[in-house]
């Protein structure tokens, strides 16, 4: 982390946390999107969604992190790619792409659920809020 | 320039300048062997296409190059600095005549005997000598050749020698290296030639076609006289693309018609506003769009089928027939990915139809036919497919020779061979190293083919079938789908949900309404089952299986039969919708693992839709474990239900006695069908010639002590009979009956009373008292001999 710490990350709120992955790693985000469900699956799985031909499997995040459901409003969907295959990540709300740098970031708190832990890469201090740093790739591995 | 001869040179360039990457890759990694096949393939493909546009010359190096390489395949040959500097200069020198043609649609006379000799000694082993010039003088261009005079116009083709080809490697190279000097001493490569390069100059187009009609007539006569024309570059007017990008440009485009379907759906409230005319102009573009992309992937067959003219021509040159092709239907279109995979085995068919097929000019005028032989390739859409028929007017398949055939490669047992009929002995030729050709040419004949043609035809969904008429000729019928990744599948709908099911797993579809539905199904243990034709047939409910269930079962029941790995099932489903033709898409990694469902699939409303694995809902049910067994131990016990013993299959024949016989079906091995006049006699015995053996002969009549008369006498009228085959380990006995009767179930409740040696008693079949023989007893009877297992009558 020297001469390019620099970093671009679009945030999303999921319950109180402002969670935030790599831009280069979101392929796009899209507003609610019709999607079939896909019985037996896991709970995280909430469906799969026809992105332009292309079949996304679309989670859950509020499950993914143990968090009850979403009160009211539709979620948003990120799409994210993952090991070559896209993903659609259900988030409550789209915030800002974010420039941050290494010097404001943190190893995630020790106070941090487990489980939630194991997804969280890490915190960038931004100014009123912090920043948690999604790990995409575990977000998305989920035994079926 | 010739489209074949700048396809093969676009294509070899590239084959090349990958050859010299891959060798040099090669070099400094030995064990690396994966880049050798390609290697391989591009010298093979170089070599294959020149055998045919008559370049003999190149063609004779490609091939000394193609065997060292085989060589170093299979590894006989280990990779060392000379074989690749070799392979190097080989590749170079391929190059060189390839330029050269590229320039003047001639090879030239470049001397490559030095590096075949080079090419040669490393192929057997030896050193390399010193490294040679590649290509040794090279005359780039050909015009100060001497041209030949009108007076060494060709010999009768009679006196032509064979083409270089079916001659061994060795001959071939010493024909090379003299027909530098004297090129006009090799006529069968010079004929292709001179036709192949017609003088085309400055000409005009008809002075050429002119011209061409001369050459045509007189296959030498002006050969090379005015090549001053310079041979356009190959550089094609198209560039290659991804089938991969054109796919998605196809789901692009699929999408873009739904967004479009839907913004016509809101417009048409509002006719004159700007909004419609934008979607007017939205749906015009695309419609076009589509079908321009939907082109992108379709090529007309006439792509493939243009060269066989060509292919034709030369072949039956190189055969000393004559032959022509008609091609009807060039302009149907297929998919891309079809058109590259029909290639070859059309061009094999094609050629066969020439080789084998039509017979020689003499031997057709003998038939009565006209003296040119016809192929026609004839291609159409019919029902969603596109067929392909290839037909000529030659001798036709002999059956006899492929029944003899046949017989030599042990592919069918004798006794089947006479009852087979035509249509499937003709499928025999399908079978990996079967040809009936009396010589191998090198274009076939060797028994290598027509299975791969099958193989690739069947790859791709497609099916071929031969009809043949003895001197009046062959066809081949092709059946192949537009396209490829799209599959027949039954829509049903359960709970608001909607999937797919492939129609390949996919026998019947029962209904059953309000009143029967309650009755009909039953349960054994606690699984459901269906009684389908007095057959149980487990249930599977849909909504149970993948959690959908809400308690109450509707009135109407629909039961969709599948099967699965030889398992018979009916999934029972909430709604039977229609059929369509589905693209089957992966599921991601985290749903991969689920056993319900094979893939996902978009539906024509832009909705996704799953597809059942049949096989993973079987399993999840259960039935292909332990509650499949229970089931089908349960079925054993309702067909035995109220009866005193379980039903076993009995054989009844016909012996000449009053009543028929019975036995019990797993005594017996085979049933064979013989004529009398087969039956021989080895001293007093009666006795069969049977799989490679004998086998002693019994009349079951005799050995119950019932007379059944000599068979000579008893019954003239039947010329056959019918062999009982009972086995001992590995011998055999034969049981000699008059005629089968049936093969039954019967639950067996013997009478005793009749129980005499080899009878175990009377049972009633179908209002008939019929003795059940024992058919172990019988033959300790007959040949006690035989039970001992003591060297035996029936060892040779």
């Amino acid at each position: 982390m020297l001469v390019n710490d620099k970093k671009q990350l679009c945030s999303f709120r999921v319950d109180d946390l402002l969670l935030g992955v790599d831009v280069l790693d979101i392929q796009e985000v899209i507003l609610h999107h019709e999607s079939t469900p896909v019985p037996c699956s896991p709970k995280v799985v909430t469906g799969l969604m026809n992105l332009r031909g292309e079949i996304v499997t679309t989670l859950d995040l509020r499950t993914r992190l143990n968090l009850g459901p979403l009160a009211k409003g539709r979620p948003m969907n990120v799409v994210v790619r993952s090991d070559g295959e896209l993903f659609s990540l259900l988030v409550d709300e789209i915030g800002d792409v974010v420039e941050v740098g290494a010097e404001d970031f943190e190893e995630p708190p020790e106070t941090l659920a487990d489980d939630m832990r194991e997804l969280i890469v890490g915190t960038y201090k931004l100014e009123k809020d912090l920043l948690l740093v999604l790990d995409k790739d575990k977000a998305v591995s989920i035994e079926s | 320039m010739d489209d074949i001869i700048q396809d093969f040179l676009v294509e070899s360039f590239e084959g090349l300048d990958q050859l010299d990457e891959d060798l040099v890759d090669l070099e400094q990694d030995p064990s690396n062997k994966d880049c050798i096949p390609s290697i391989f393939r591009t010298i093979h493909t170089i070599k294959g296409t020149c055998g045919f546009l008559g370049f003999s010359n190149l063609e004779s190096l490609t091939h000394i190059g193609e065997n060292l390489l085989s060589k170093l395949r299979e590894g006989k040959v280990e990779v060392t600095e000379p074989i690749i500097t070799a392979l190097l200069q080989f590749g170079d020198a391929t190059r060189e005549i390839m330029q050269t043609i590229a320039e003047t649609e001639e090879e030239g006379n470049h001397d490559v005997s030095e590096l075949i000799e080079v090419l040669r000694a490393l192929n057997d082993g030896a050193e390399a000598p010193a490294p040679v010039d590649p290509v040794k003088s090279p005359q780039a261009s050909t015009p100060e050749e001497p041209v030949p005079s009108k007076s060494e116009i060709p010999q009768p083709q009679q006196e032509e020698k064979p083409p270089a080809d079916e001659k061994d490697e060795e001959e071939v190279s010493q024909q090379i290296s003299t027909t530098d000097e004297t090129t006009t001493e090799e006529p069968a490569a010079n004929d292709e030639k001179a036709a192949d390069d017609p003088p085309q100059s400055e000409k005009s187009d008809d002075e050429t076609v002119k011209a061409q009609v001369v050459v045509e007539e007189t296959p030498k006569s002006d050969k090379k006289s005015s090549k001053t024309k310079i041979g356009k570059s190959p550089v094609n007017q198209s560039i290659r693309v991804d089938v991969e990008l054109l796919d998605s440009l196809m789901n692009l485009v699929g999408e873009l018609v739904l967004a479009r379907n839907q913004i016509l759906q809101v417009d048409t409230s509002d006719s004159d506003s700007i909004m419609s005319n934008a979607s007017q102009r939205l749906n015009l573009i695309t419609s076009e769009l589509q079908e321009s992309v939907m082109k992108t992937r379709m090529q007309a067959i006439g792509t493939v089928c243009n060269k066989f003219p060509r292919v034709v021509r030369d072949l039956s040159l190189s055969c000393n027939k004559k032959a022509r092709i008609l091609i009807e239907g060039s302009e149907t279109e297929v998919d891309r990915t079809i058109i590259e995979a029909i290639k070859d085995p059309l061009t094999h068919i094609i050629r066969n139809s020439v080789d084998h097929g039509i017979e020689s000019p003499e031997e057709r005028l003998l038939a009565g036919k006209d003296e040119e032989g016809l192929v026609v390739l004839r291609a159409f859409h019919e029902g969603g497919q596109v067929n392909i028929e290839i037909k000529d007017d030659g001798a036709g398949l002999d059956s006899e020779a492929l029944k003899r055939k046949a017989r030599t490669l042990d592919l069918m047992d004798a006794a089947k061979l006479d009852r087979v009929s035509d249509g499937e002995l003709f499928k025999l030729i399908f079978h990996p190293g079967f040809s009936t050709a009396k010589k191998v040419t090198n274009v076939s004949g060797r028994g290598v083919g027509m299975d791969v043609v099958k193989t690739n035809i069947e790859k791709i969904g497609g099916t071929i079938d031969i009809a043949s008429t003895r001197r009046v000729g062959t066809t081949f019928r092709i059946k192949i789908p537009l396209t490829l990744a799209i599959i027949p599948a039954l829509m049903i709908g359960e709970a608001d949900h909607c999937f797919a099911i492939p129609q390949a797993s996919l026998l019947e579809l029962v209904r059953l309404d309000s009143n029967s539905a309650a009755n009909t199904i039953e349960k054994v243990h606690s699984t459901p089952v269906y009684r389908l034709r007095g057959e149980l047939l487990p249930l599977v409910f849909l909504d149970e299986q993948l959690g959908l269930a809400d308690g109450d079962r509707p009135d109407v029941i629909n039961i969709v039969v599948l099967k699965s790995e030889d398992t018979l099932f009916g999934l029972v489903v909430g709604e039977v919708r229609d059929s369509i033709e589905i693209v089957v898409k992966p599921l991601s990694k985290q749903l991969s693992g689920m056993p319900h469902y094979a893939g996902a699939t978009i539906l024509g409303d832009g909705q996704v839709a799953l597809i059942l694995d049949v096989t993973g809902l079987a399993r999840i049910a259960g039935l292909l474990g332990e509650v499949g067994e229970a089931i089908a131990a349960t079925k054993k016990i309702i067909d035995s239900e109220d009866s005193r013993g379980p039903a076993v299959p009995v054989l009844v024949v016909e012996t000449g006695c009053s009543a028929p016989l019975a036995m019990e079906l797993r005594e017996v091995a085979r049933i064979e069908e013989t004529l009398k006049s087969n039956i021989e006699m080895t001293g007093n015995q009666e006795v069969l010639q049977y799989r490679g053996g004998i086998m002693p002969l019994f009349k079951v009549a005799d050995a119950i002590g019932c007379s059944f008369g000599n068979w000579e006498e008893g019954e003239e009228e039947a010329e056959t009979v019918y062999v009982i085959v009972y086995e001992v380990g590995e011998k055999s006995i034969g049981l000699v009956v008059e005629r089968i009767v049936d093969v039954l179930d019967v639950r067996i409740e013997l009478d005793e009373g009749s129980k005499r040696q080899g009878v175990r008693g009377a049972i009633v079949i179908d209002d008939t008292i019929t003795e059940l023989l024992d058919l172990d007893e019988i033959v300790g009877m007959l040949a006690p001999s035989l039970l001992d297992s003591k060297p035996q009558l029936c060892e040779v």
